[in-house]
């Protein structure tokens, strides 16, 4: 069968993006991000399995700039995929549909993921004086 | 031949009962994922800058070492699941999707041994 070439749906060059389809594809993304940040708990795991040594090292790698901004970046993914991960099991339920509904829930996605990765940082901060 | 009914036909030829069984398996992952993800950055946090003896002290006791163990269980579980769909979606060629899809069910089946691994054996270590 001969195969036509039909625009495809979303056309994604002259689709204008709204909240509701940003934070899909977010949600994606971060679900992809986190599942390869799983290599980061499986390394710290094993340094404190190996010992003191290892573990400082570890500590010290995770502790760098580069490591923070690594972390940075998993624990706001964390949270992000928590919160909307919450908001589909509503959806899941049949809660929440209306196109205000939605809307209303995705706004509060964002506000609330972005609250508890400041909250946990500043936590973090305080539990180590502030270095 | 003709006195079997269509039911008996249709018995163990398609999905009747284990269709859902991966949205199924899903969500009930995110919802184990909810309380063991939030209580574990909190005990993160708490041992941030705490040196190698705390860290191993803090998961020599059984509830942390079972709490850390359904975690990981279920975050690996739930992201396999997760990335088969992502991998189902975008890729095209029939044998690169199953090659792929089959390759990142064993690494993930394999990092999350090598974290069980971990976590037991400082469990069960001195």
């Amino acid at each position: 069968m001969e195969k036509t070439q039909r625009p495809l749906s979303p056309h994604l060059q002259i689709y204008r993006p709204q909240l509701t389809s940003v934070l899909s594809i977010t949600h994606r993304a971060t679900g992809i991000a986190l599942l390869v940040g799983t290599l980061v708990l499986v390394y710290w795991l094993l340094a404190a399995a190996s010992g003191a040594e290892a573990y400082g090292s570890a500590q010290q790698l995770l502790g760098s700039w580069l490591g923070r901004i690594v972390l940075l970046g998993f624990s706001f993914a964390l949270f992000f995929h928590l919160c909307n991960g919450i908001r589909h099991l509503f959806w899941d339920a049949g809660l929440g549909f209306e196109l205000k509904t939605a809307y209303a829930s995705g706004n509060a996605v964002v506000i609330v993921s972005i609250a508890m990765t400041v909250l946990a940082w500043g936590l973090a901060y305080a539990m180590r004086g502030g270095t | 031949m003709k006195f079997r009914t269509p039911l008996a036909r249709a018995r163990g030829l398609g999905s009747a009962k284990a269709g859902t069984h991966h949205w199924w398996m899903q969500r009930l992952t995110a919802i184990a994922l909810v309380p063991l993800s939030l209580w574990f950055v909190a005990s993160l946090i708490s041992v941030v800058s705490a040196d190698h003896a705390t860290v191993i002290a803090w998961l020599h006791s059984p509830l942390v070492a079972i709490l850390c163990c359904a975690l990981i269980v279920a975050t690996f579980y739930h992201g396999q699941l997760g990335l088969q769909v992502v991998l189902e979606d975008y890729v095209h060629s029939e044998w690169l999707k199953l090659a792929s899809i089959v390759l990142m069910n064993l690494l993930s089946l394999l990092l999350a041994a090598t974290c069980l691994f971990a976590v037991l054996s400082i469990a069960f270590g001195s």
